[in-house]
C-alpha cells in the first residue's frame, strides 16, 4: 500500500448528517385501554399489490407441485434409486414439519398474554411510527423481508406484536427447529407464524428444495412478509454477529432471476435496555450449558417477570431495495441459460453480492440500535475496574467522577454518530443514578463509590459472569468506535513518535484482518474503513494526519487511550490464545477439545495474574480467535484436528 | 362493415374476408385497370420512361407528394381534436378515415393527465436553409449524370432519406432541426443500375445508404455524423416490379424496391399471396425486410422472412452475391443468406428475391378472447403453440392497451350496438366476475378454407375456455388489427400535445414472458418517476408471437413530458434502462425491428466476441473500404 487516495466523498462518513425518527411508546396506550379490546379489535393489514392471505394448505400445494421441486425430487429418486413418488412423500413431510400456520386467534391470544407480560416486563416499547409507515408502503409495493437483530428470545414475538399493533401485515418467521422441542408452545408459535427450519442440512438437496421454495413461494407472492434473523442465531454477547447468508441467499434470488421487479428489505434494530437472558448468556459463554428449552424450564423463569427490565426501542429501518442494491453490481444476463427452476449453486459473482449487501444490512441494524447512558457507565466501570485490579487500587471509581467521565464520553459518542438516549431534561447525575439502579445486579454503590459487583474473594467464574454480562453492554457501543479504536490501537502500536501513515494503515489493516470475525467489518473494505477512521479522529480533534504523517493532538490523547483499552481485552485475549497454542502440545486437540483446553489455560493465567481480563474466559472471542488464526494460516485443520504452523504463530 | 355480422350466413363471411382484403390492399391510389402491371420484362434501356413499370404503385420517387415529411404514413391521414374536442381520423384511405372517436380524448386526457389546451404543433413547413448543404462527389455525379440513372440532390429529397421513425428523428424533424443528410439520392430501378450505382461508389469512394421503405426504428437510417465523404442514399423504391410468378414451384421472382401492400395487391391480383405482413407494410419494402430479418404478424401460417425466401440477389462492393440454383434447402456450408439477411444495409443491396407465394386464403375469420387477467392470457398463448394450432395470427393485449382499444372505438351508429355493448361488457364484468382493471383480450385471426377454419377456431376457443377465456366476438378482433395500422398515426396526435412514445419489441422464452412483462413495465414507470416525468407513464405491452419456444414480445411506452427541458433525452434513458432491463431478463436485443444504430451497444453481449469477429470479418471482405458506411450493426 503506497499511497492512500481517499476515494470515498467524506460526507458519507459523517455520522452527524444521520437523521433519525422520533420513538412513540406502544405500551402507554395498553395502560390505559382494555386489552381483551386491544386483542379483539378489527385487524385488516394490506397486502402486496393487494392479494389476498392464502391457505397454509394451498401454499403447501404450490410448494409440492413448483418446477423446482418436481426436478429435485427427480434428481434424487434417480440418484438413490428410490421411487418419486416416495421421495415426494418425505418431500411432503419435511414441508409438513417446516410450515407455519398462521391463525389469525393465536395471533390475538399473544396479543393479550404479551400486553399483560409486556407491560410488568418493560417500563416501555417504543417504536419509529415513520418507520412502520415506510414498512407499510414497501408491502403494498415490493415483497418485503424484514430483518431484526437478534439479542433475545423475545425478539420475533415482540415483531409480531408490533406489527398487529400497527395493523401491518403479519410477517412469517424463520426458526431454529430447537423451539418446537417444546411440545405446546412449538405449534403455538407456529400458528403466530413461525416456520422450523433445522439447524444443519448441509448436504441434504431434498430438504434445501422444500425450504428455499417456502420461503420463495410465500416471498414472489406477497403473502407475507418473511422475517428471518441475518446472525442466525442470537448474540450472547450484544456484538452483531457475523451473518449468515443462507436464507438472504434464497430471498434474494427471486429479484435476481427476475420473477419479481424488487424485493425490499428492512432492517430491524432491537434494542433492549436490560437483555432478559443478561446472566444466561454469560453463563453459556463461560461454559455452563444453556438449559435446553422445554416448556417446563419456561415456566421456571418466571421469576424474571417480577424484575424491571427497563424499556424497548425498535427501530424499523430505511427499507433498502435489492434491486438498487444489486445495480451494477450483478450480471443478471448469467441466468438467461440455464432453465431457473433448476438449482444451482450461486456464482462467485453473487456470492460476494449477497456477502457484502449482508454486512451492510447488519451495519444498517447496528447504526439504529438505541444506546442507553448505562452502555456508557458500563463501558467506563469496566476500564476502571481493570486498570485498578492492574494498578493494585481500591476498587470502584467516586460517583461524580464516572458521572463527569459519562458526560464526556456522551459528547464523543455522539460525535462519533452512537444513537444515544440520553434524557436532555434530567441532570446528569440523574441518568447515571437511574442507570445504576436498574442494573443493580451488576454494580454495587457503597460510600459514594461505584463499582463493578464482584466481590474478591469470590469464585473466578462468578466474577466473571458479572464482567462478562458488563461486557455485553460496552458491546452494544463497540460498532460506534470498532474503526477508530483500530486506528487508535494501530497508532499505538507503531512505537515511534514519527507516525508514518503507511505504517498506521498497515498495522490497522492488520488488526482489521484479524478482527474482522470479531466485528462487524465488511470483506474488502480495508481502505474504506481505514478513511472512515481517519475522518472521525480528525474531525472531533484527535488526530492530524498529513500526506505522510499521522500526528497525535494534546488534547487527543484522551480519547485515543479511551480507544485503546476498548479494543484491549480483544487483543490480549487473541495473544492469550495465541501463546496457548505455542506453548500447549496440541497435536491431538481437536476443534471441540479446542474450547476447555484453552479455558483452563486462561484461568491459570487469570489466577497467576498474567492476564486480568476475566472476558477472554468467553467461549466467543475464543472461536473467533481461532478462526482468525485459520484465516491467516496459523493453524490449519486437517480432519478435523487443529495443526499449527509453528513459524507463523511465533511470528504473530 | 357491420359489427354484428358475426351471426350471419355464408355470404357474409365471404362479405368479411373480401373485407378484410380491401383493409390489406385499401390504400390504393387510384383504381387499379387489370392491365398487367407483372412484367417479365428485363429492365429497360436507361432513359425518360424508367417510370413506366410503376404506374398504380404506391411510392412515387417524389415521397412528399402523397407523405408527411414529419410524422408518419400519409399526407390526408392523421388524427385531430376537432372544435368539439372530439377525435376523428382524417382522409379516406383507412375503415377509421372520417370516423369520430369519442372515447379518445377522454381516455388521452385520463391516461396521460394531458389537456387539449396545451399543445405543441409541429414547425408546419421544412425551411430549406435549415437543410445542411450537400458535399458532392462531383466526379461520381458526373458519370452517374452519364448512366441515365434518375438523383436529385434537392434538400426535401435528402430529409426525406435521412430519417426512420425513432421518436428522436421525428421529434427533431417536429421542431425543424435537421442533421446530417445524405448529400444525394439516387433512383435505381433495376439491379442492372444498382451494379452500376455501386461500381462508380467504390470507384469514386462514396458512402452508399440503402433506403427502401424509411420505417426503420432503429436509428439505421441515420447518416453518421462522422462521416466525412458524400453520402449518397440509394433509394428502391423505384424497382418495384414482379418479374415473374412460378406457379409450379409457387414462388414469385420480384424486385426488392416494392413495399408490402403493392406486393400483396399484385399478387392478389393473380389469385396469391406471400402472407407476410409486417406491421409496417403499407410502406415497407421487401428489400428491407431481407435487410432486417422482418416479421409478419401471419408468420404462424405463412413464416417469417427467412423462411419466405428461396433465393436472394444482392450487390456489394466485391460484386454480386447469389446462389445458383433455387432448391428448396441446401447443405452447402452456412447459408449465406444469413449473411444477407439482418445485415442492415451494411454489406451491399438487395435487389431481387425469389418469394414463396400461396393461393390466397379461401375464407378469413377475425376473432377475440377476453380472459379475466393477463397471467391466464399467457398460459393459454403458450397452450395454444404447445398444441401447435395457433391461428395466423394470435396477439394478447394487457389491460392498459385494452382499454386504449376501447378507447379507440369509433362512435357506434345504432342504439342497437351501443345497447349490445352494454350487455356484453355487464355480462363479462357483473355475470363473470370479471375485474375490467384485470382483464385483457387476445385478438384472433384464422385463415384457410371454411370448414378447417371454423373447427381450428373451435379448438382455440375450447383451449382458451380451459383458461377462462370468454369469446367476445369478431369485431374487437378486426379492430385489434386495424389498430396496427393507425397506431403510428396516434402518436403524431400525441405530439401535438406534450405526449411521446414509442414502441419496442423483444423475443423471449414462455417461461419468462410474464416476468418480463412485470419487470419492463414496472422498470418504465420508475424510471420515469427518478427521470423527473411528472405525469404517471403509460406502459403497456402485448404478446404478438407465438413460437414453439417462446414469445414475441412489444412493449408500448408514452409519458406527458410537460416540465421537462429534454424531454426526447429523458425518453431516451428510458428506453436503454428498459432494454437494460429486457435483457436482464433473458429477452433478445431485437425480434425483429433490428440493430441499427440504437441498439449497437449490446451487440458484443448478445452475440459474444467471437461472433462479432465473424461479422466483422464478412464485413472486411465484402466491403473493405466501408462503401456501405451507415454503421449499423457492428
Amino acid at each position: 500500500m503506497g499511497t492512500i487516495v481517499l476515494f470515498t466523498p467524506l460526507k458519507l462518513f459523517d455520522p452527524m448528517l444521520k437523521k433519525r425518527d422520533d420513538f412513540e411508546d406502544i405500551l402507554e396506550e395498553r395502560r390505559t385501554s382494555s386489552d381483551l379490546r386491544y386483542a379483539l379489535r378489527c385487524y385488516t393489514p394490506v397486502l402486496y399489490k393487494g392479494v389476498t392471505p392464502c391457505k397454509t394448505s394451498v401454499l403447501k400445494s404450490m410448494v409440492l407441485q413448483s418446477d423446482q421441486l418436481h426436478y429435485v425430487i427427480n434428481q434424487v429418486s434417480k440418484e438413490s434409486g428410490r421411487a418419486a413418488d416416495d421421495v415426494r412423500e418425505e418431500a411432503s413431510a419435511i414441508l409438513e414439519e417446516m410450515a407455519h400456520s398462521l391463525q389469525l386467534s393465536t395471533v390475538r391470544f399473544f396479543a393479550f398474554m404479551l400486553s399483560k407480560v409486556f407491560k410488568t416486563l418493560f417500563r416501555s416499547i417504543c417504536v419509529n411510527e415513520e418507520g412502520i409507515q415506510r414498512l407499510q408502503q414497501a408491502i403494498q409495493e415490493h415483497p418485503v423481508v424484514l430483518l431484526p437483530s437478534h439479542r433475545s428470545y423475545m425478539d420475533f414475538l415482540l415483531m409480531s406484536y408490533i406489527l398487529y399493533t400497527y395493523d401491518v401485515a403479519l410477517p412469517v418467521i424463520a426458526a431454529g427447529m430447537d423451539f418446537m422441542g417444546m411440545k405446546f408452545v412449538g405449534e403455538m408459535l407456529r400458528m403466530s407464524g413461525a416456520f422450523f427450519i433445522r439447524r444443519s442440512f448441509g448436504g441434504d438437496k431434498l430438504y434445501w428444495s422444500v425450504f428455499s421454495e417456502y420461503v420463495k413461494t410465500m416471498l414472489k407472492n406477497g403473502y407475507a412478509p418473511v422475517e428471518f434473523f441475518l446472525e442466525g442465531t442470537r448474540s450472547r454477547t450484544s456484538k452483531s454477529l457475523t451473518p449468515k447468508l443462507g436464507l438472504l441467499n434464497i430471498v434474494m434470488d427471486p429479484f435476481l432471476k427476475g420473477e419479481v421487479f424488487d424485493v425490499n428489505v428492512v432492517p430491524v434494530s432491537i434494542s433492549y435496555e436490560r437483555i432478559l437472558e443478561e446472566s444466561l448468556y454469560a453463563r453459556e459463554l463461560l461454559g455452563v450449558p444453556k438449559p435446553k428449552e422445554s416448556t417446563s424450564g419456561l415456566f421456571k423463569a418466571r421469576k424474571v417477570l417480577s424484575e424491571d427490565y427497563g424499556s424497548i426501542h425498535v427501530y424499523f429501518g430505511q427499507p433498502v431495495s435489492v434491486r438498487s442494491l444489486a445495480e451494477g453490481r450483478v450480471n443478471r444476463c448469467q441466468f438467461n441459460l440455464v432453465p431457473r427452476h433448476i438449482p444451482r449453486r450461486p456464482s462467485e459473482e453473487i456470492q460476494s453480492f449477497v456477502n457484502d449487501s449482508a454486512y451492510r444490512l447488519v451495519r444498517a441494524q447496528e447504526e439504529n440500535m438505541v444506546l442507553k447512558p448505562w452502555v456508557l457507565l458500563a463501558s467506563l466501570l469496566l476500564q476502571n475496574h481493570h486498570q485498578n485490579r492492574a494498578a493494585g487500587q481500591k476498587p470502584g471509581m467516586a460517583l461524580d467522577e464516572l458521572t463527569t467521565q459519562a458526560v464526556w464520553l456522551r459528547d464523543v459518542s455522539r460525535q462519533y454518530g452512537a444513537f444515544l438516549h440520553w434524557p436532555d431534561h434530567t441532570s446528569p447525575s440523574e441518568v447515571v443514578s437511574s442507570g445504576l439502579s436498574l442494573h443493580r445486579a451488576l454494580v454495587r454503590v457503597c460510600e459514594g463509590r461505584v463499582q463493578l459487583a464482584v466481590e474478591q474473594e469470590e469464585e473466578l467464574l462468578s466474577q466473571a459472569v458479572v464482567v462478562l454480562s458488563c461486557a455485553s453492554y460496552r458491546n452494544q457501543m463497540l460498532h460506534v468506535f470498532v474503526r477508530p479504536a483500530l486506528l487508535a490501537s494501530a497508532i499505538h502500536i507503531a512505537s515511534s513518535n514519527q507516525k508514518r501513515k503507511t505504517d498506521v494503515f498497515n498495522s490497522f489493516s492488520f488488526l482489521r484482518n484479524m478482527f474482522s470475525s470479531e466485528f462487524i467489518l465488511c470483506p474488502g473494505a480495508t481502505v474504506q474503513d481505514f478513511e472512515e477512521a481517519c475522518y472521525l479522529l480528525v474531525k472531533t480533534g484527535v488526530l492530524q494526519v498529513t500526506q505522510q504523517e499521522v500526528l497525535v493532538t494534546e488534547r487527543g490523547h484522551r480519547t485515543l487511550a479511551f480507544l485503546t483499552s476498548m479494543l484491549d481485552p480483544f487483543l490480549q485475549g487473541y495473544q492469550v490464545v495465541c501463546r496457548f497454542l505455542c506453548e500447549e502440545d496440541t497435536e491431538t486437540l481437536t476443534e471441540k477439545q479446542f474450547i476447555p483446553a484453552v479455558r483452563k489455560f486462561i484461568v491459570n493465567h487469570l489466577l497467576a495474574g498474567r492476564l486480568r481480563y476475566a472476558e477472554v474466559l468467553s467461549s466467543d472471542l475464543q472461536k473467533n480467535a481461532l478462526a482468525a488464526l485459520q484465516r491467516l494460516g496459523a493453524v490449519r485443520k486437517i480432519k478435523g484436528y487443529l495443526v499449527k504452523i509453528q513459524h507463523f504463530l511465533t511470528q504473530l | 362493415m357491420a359489427s354484428n355480422s358475426s351471426g350471419g350466413g355464408s355470404s357474409d363471411r365471404q362479405g368479411i374476408a373480401q373485407q378484410r382484403l380491401r383493409i390489406i390492399a385499401g390504400h390504393l391510389r387510384g383504381p387499379v385497370d387489370g392491365d398487367s402491371t407483372i412484367l417479365a420484362a428485363e429492365c429497360k434501356a436507361q432513359g425518360s420512361n424508367t417510370d413506366v413499370s410503376s404506374e398504380g404503385k404506391t411510392v412515387p420517387r417524389r415521397r412528399q407528394e402523397i407523405m408527411k415529411w414529419n410524422g408518419w404514413g400519409y399526407s390526408d391521414s392523421r388524427f385531430l381534436f376537432n372544435k368539439k374536442g372530439q377525435a376523428e381520423f382524417t382522409g379516406k384511405r383507412y375503415r377509421l378515415s372520417g370516423m369520430i372517436i369519442p372515447g379518445l380524448k377522454d381516455w388521452f386526457e385520463g391516461t396521460f393527465g394531458a389537456n387539449l389546451q396545451h399543445k405543441t404543433p409541429p414547425t408546419p413547413l421544412l425551411t430549406n436553409t435549415a437543410v445542411p448543404p450537400a458535399t458532392l462527389n462531383e466526379a461520381f455525379v458526373e458519370e452517374v449524370k452519364s448512366t441515365g440513372i434518375p438523383f436529385s440532390h434537392d434538400a426535401e429529397d435528402r430529409v426525406f432519406r435521412a430519417h426512420g421513425h425513432c421518436l428522436h428523428e421525428i421529434f427533431a424533424l417536429r421542431e425543424g432541426k435537421i442533421g446530417r443528410v445524405p448529400d444525394m439520392v439516387v433512383w435505381p430501378s433495376c439491379h442492372n443500375d444498382v451494379v452500376k450505382i455501386v461500381q462508380l461508389a467504390c470507384k469514386h469512394n462514396v458512402c452508399l445508404m440503402p433506403y427502401g421503405g424509411g420505417t426503420s426504428v432503429s436509428s439505421a437510417l441515420e447518416c453518421p455524423p462522422e462521416e466525412t465523404r458524400s453520402i449518397v442514399s440509394l433509394d428502391t423504391s423505384q424497382m418495384n416490379r414482379i418479374l415473374w410468378i412460378d406457379e409450379k414451384n409457387l414462388t414469385a421472382h420480384v424486385e426488392a424496391g416494392i413495399v408490402g401492400q403493392d406486393l400483396e395487391r399484385l399478387l392478389n391480383e393473380s389469385g396469391y399471396c406471400t402472407g407476410h405482413e409486417p406491421d409496417s407494410m403499407e410502406f415497407s419494402s421487401l428489400g428491407g425486410w431481407v435487410a432486417t430479418r422482418a416479421s409478419g404478424m401471419k408468420k404462424n401460417i405463412y413464416g417469417n422472412i427467412e423462411d419466405l425466401v428461396v433465393h436472394i440477389k444482392m450487390v456489394t462492393p466485391q460484386g454480386v452475391i447469389e446462389k445458383s440454383c433455387q432448391g428448396p434447402r441446401m447443405s452447402t456450408g452456412p447459408d449465406i443468406h444469413h449473411f444477407i439477411m439482418g445485415s442492415e444495409g451494411t454489406l451491399g443491396v438487395v435487389t431481387e428475391v425469389t418469394m414463396k407465394i400461396r393461393p390466397m386464403p379461401e375464407y378469413q375469420k377475425y376473432g377475440s378472447v377476453v380472459f379475466p387477467n393477463f397471467e391466464q392470457g399467457v398460459a393459454c398463448l403458450r397452450e395454444v403453440a404447445k398444441q401447435r394450432c395457433a391461428p395466423a395470427s394470435i396477439r394478447l393485449m394487457d389491460n392498459e392497451q385494452f382499454k386504449f382499444g376501447h378507447a379507440l372505438k369509433p362512435q357506434v351508429s345504432s342504439i342497437f350496438t351501443s345497447f349490445l355493448d352494454g350487455l356484453k361488457k355487464f355480462y363479462i364484468t357483473k355475470f363473470k366476475g370479471f375485474d375490467p382493471n384485470h382483464l385483457c383480450v387476445a385478438t384472433l385471426l384464422f385463415e384457410g378454407n371454411r370448414e378447417k377454419v371454423l373447427q381450428h377456431e373451435k379448438q382455440v376457443y375450447d383451449i382458451a375456455a380451459k383458461f377462462g377465456g370468454l369469446a367476445a366476438g369478431e369485431d374487437n378482433g378486426q379492430r385489434g388489427y386495424m389498430l396496427t395500422f393507425v397506431i403510428a398515426y396516434l402518436r403524431d396526435l400525441g405530439m401535438d400535445y406534450y405526449v411521446i412514445g414509442e414502441s419496442f419489441e423483444t423475443s423471449v422464452p414462455w417461461d419468462r414472458v410474464l416476468d418480463i412483462c412485470r419487470n419492463v413495465k414496472a422498470r418504465i414507470i420508475r424510471e420515469c418517476k427518478d427521470k423527473g416525468v411528472q405525469f404517471p407513464p403509460l406502459s403497456t405491452c402485448r404478446v404478438t408471437q407465438t413460437y414453439d419456444a417462446g414469445a414475441c414480445v412489444y412493449f408500448y411506452f408514452a409519458f406527458n413530458y410537460r416540465g421537462l427541458s429534454d424531454p426526447v433525452h429523458v425518453y431516451e434513458q428510458v428506453e436503454h434502462a428498459a432494454r437494460e432491463e429486457i435483457l436482464a431478463n433473458g429477452g433478445s436485443l431485437s425480434h425483429h425491428h433490428g440493430v441499427g444504430k440504437l441498439r449497437k451497444e449490446w451487440m458484443r453481449d448478445t452475440i459474444s466476441n467471437v461472433g462479432m469477429g465473424m461479422l466483422k470479418s464478412v464485413k472486411d471482405y465484402v466491403d473493405p473500404n466501408n462503401i456501405f458506411g451507415n454503421r449499423n450493426l457492428l
